[in-house]
């Protein structure tokens, strides 16, 4: 009988179980909220990339997105506010037969951290970084981000957002990026495949996943869960190679999606190998 | 591969002792950002790193400067930062992730005078304290102040030593004089300095265990990329490094984290006593200030005052017992520091009113002249 049990719940397991710390099952994050699928995406790249999962390392920051380190089973980092990117810089040049993946949110990688993001990129450290777009604080409660769209309610600016957002994909191809990409939770596949692409890319990549928040950021914009993946669906356009300049989500008018940057130039480790440590 | 260090005496400053004594010790990581007075620590591991299979990165601020060092020490490498007053400031909260999280790394500190920008060329004292609390929440740290270049060469593989074996951050409190400063330093054959290195775990990789301690309090450690599948926070965790956010969990980590420490002070602490046996007043001092209360020492034992100097190595944890010895037979302190009382109220605090306790400290900016602690010595005994 008790064998039996054990049979049928080896056999419900999920498929990225082997990737899990289930014993960290549940996780916090919200009924509803995109940054597991997110987390899912890049664990079946993961897996997909057959690289050694000895040899794989996910860094987060902190907030909701910054919690996914905690629930991979791989060598795991969960750092201070905003500089998971620093400290890759650091395990990735120490350790150059890592594959090192950031993991983090939009208010942690690019507000607090964003000094980081455009180093990392000019510097072109060979790290993944994905980042789970949900246009707010989520954690503490709903705050605006660097990513909130103008005129939107959040806790901290319920009279509408007065600032602009960043274009994440721009900054990235500004800053240096060799590869960058967005997609939605709803675009999970394409998503998985640009993780992976960009896993087996040597050099800096961004990936930005938009995701809902829909205990947040949804509540306090009258945006219904259904009507977000909805607007997923039937609001982007995916237009691969499109010009970063006119990356802004615009709500209106349809989000662009699709891989926008995919370019070789020497990453950092690559090129200090070659400039510092040969004798000359 | 050229040796990391050639043996020989050398005229250098302290500075550049400080990252010969980082070579000497292993260090093959140097993540850090420009400042004066430790600027040339940088630019000499800059030159030298690369040379012997290391790296040195300069980073975009000393946040990420001290966060690269973490995650250079976590890929299994002995790694370091140095910095002075504003950069020791934006550290802060990475060195506390480097305790929480048991993180062995070595931080030195070439001290110039605050507030803020202050006096950015010139020296003093004033960081003392915030070398013990300067990060958020309660913890024990260690902290060096060597007095000389040659002290800092052997001081800087001591912190490296003790960074491996405790598992924590240890600061290198110096300060612009002595890293300014040129002298004499011997370095010697390699084959002839001690180096520890971190304790690796040894059994079943699956049932590993991060933060189980061995019987000194600390936990063996791997690097990533080893298989253990470990997972690493700055939140409060329990033996297998999960977060567990309660109480009880808390309670434990940080009995171990403080205790690593308290229980080994026999270990960490280092003073040196110069005339201490018949002395009726000790003065206190460290740094480059216990170099001119030795001066005050030699002319006031000519003058017939019987003084002596117990020199601080080892900062902090606080040499407390030493103090409280001394204060069982000496008639008077005087402590000697380029502050207005930092490390002075720590032997206050030891002394406990048994002895009267005077303090020889300043704004910062120049060295206190062996004259004022004479004065002192004088005047009030």
């Amino acid at each position: 009988m008790a064998a039996n049990v054990k049979k049928a719940q080896k056999k419900s397991s999920h498929p990225l179980d082997d990737l899990l710390r289930t014993d960290r099952i549940p996780s916090i994050w919200c009924p509803g909220c995109g940054i597991g699928t997110v987390f899912s995406a890049c664990l079946t790249a993961i897996k997909q990339s057959k690289i050694d999962l000895k040899k794989v390392v996910m860094v987060s920051g902190i907030g909701c997105s910054g919690r996914a380190a905690g629930y991979v089973k791989l060598d795991s980092f969960h750092t201070t506010h905003g500089r998971a990117i620093p400290f890759a810089t650091g395990l990735k040049l120490a350790r150059p037969d890592l594959t090192v993946i950031v993991f983090s949110g939009d208010g942690d990688l690019f507000a607090i951290g964003g000094n980081h993001f455009i180093h990392a990129a000019r510097r072109n450290v060979d790290i993944t970084v994905i980042c789970v777009n949900n246009f707010n604080y989520g954690m503490t409660g709903g705050q605006v981000a660097p990513t909130t769209p103008n005129m939107a309610k959040t806790t901290t600016t319920t009279y509408g957002n007065p600032e602009t957002p960043f274009n994440l994909p721009l900054l990235a191809y500004a800053s240096g990026a060799t590869y960058v990409a967005r997609w939605t939770i709803l675009h999970s596949r394409d998503l998985t495949g640009s993780i992976k692409e960009s896993l087996a890319k040597t050099g800096f990549s961004f990936i930005e996943a938009l995701a809902p928040c829909p205990t947040n950021y949804g509540r306090r914009n009258k945006e219904k869960l259904m009507d977000i993946l909805k607007k997923y669906q039937e609001n982007t356009i995916i237009k691969n190679g499109a010009v970063p300049t006119q990356l802004e989500i615009d709500h209106k008018n349809g989000v662009v999606l699709g891989k926008f940057v995919d370019v070789d130039r020497p990453a950092l480790g690559e090129s200090y190998e070659k400039i510092c440590r040969q004798d000359k | 591969m050229k040796p990391a260090i050639n043996k020989g005496e050398y005229f250098i400053t302290g500075d550049i002792a400080c990252a010969q004594g980082a070579l000497a010790a292993g260090c093959r990581f140097f993540g850090g950002y420009p400042i004066t007075p430790a600027t040339e620590i940088a630019e000499h591991l800059s030159v030298k790193l690369p040379k012997v299979g290391g790296t040195f990165i300069q980073m975009e601020d000393e946040i990420a400067a001290m966060a690269s060092v973490l995650g250079a020490s976590w890929g299994g490498v002995k790694s370091m930062t140095a910095t002075s007053g504003p950069g020791f400031s934006l550290m802060m909260e990475n060195i506390g992730l480097g305790i929480c999280t048991e993180t062995p790394c070595v931080v030195v500190n070439v001290q110039r005078v605050g507030p803020s920008t202050g006096l950015p060329t010139q020296g003093a004292q004033g960081d003392m304290m915030q070398a013990r609390w300067g990060s958020h929440g309660h913890y024990e740290i260690i902290a060096l102040a060597p007095s000389s270049p040659q002290e800092i060469f052997y001081q800087t593989i001591t912190a490296f030593n003790l960074s491996e074996k405790y598992r924590l951050p240890v600061l290198i409190m110096t300060d612009e004089m002595v890293g300014h400063m040129s002298e004499k330093v011997i370095i010697p054959d390699p084959k002839k300095i001690k180096n520890i290195s971190r304790r690796r775990p040894k059994g079943r990789k699956d049932s590993f265990k991060l933060y189980e301690p061995g019987p000194d309090m600390v936990a063996p450690m791997p690097a990533a990329g080893e298989g253990y599948n470990i997972h690493v926070t700055g939140l409060t965790h329990d033996t297998r490094g999960y977060p567990i956010i309660n109480v009880a969990t808390h309670k434990q980590m940080m009995t171990r984290l403080i205790g690593k420490i308290r229980t080994n002070l026999d270990d960490i602490i280092q003073t040196e006593s110069y005339r201490l046996d018949d002395a009726e007043i000790a003065i206190i001092s460290y740094g480059i200030s216990s170099r001119t209360s030795l001066a005050a020492v030699e002319e006031a034992r000519k003058r017939g005052i019987k003084a002596g100097l117990l020199r601080l190595i080892t900062v902090w944890p606080f040499p407390e017992d030493k103090i409280k010895q001394l204060a069982e037979r000496v008639k008077g302190f005087v402590t000697v520091e380029i502050n207005l009382g930092q490390i002075h109220q720590e032997v206050q605090r030891c002394v406990g009113g048994k002895v009267p306790a005077f303090l020889v400290g300043d704004f910062g900016g120049t060295i206190i002249p062996p004259e004022r602690v004479l004065e002192v010595l004088e005047e009030a005994f």
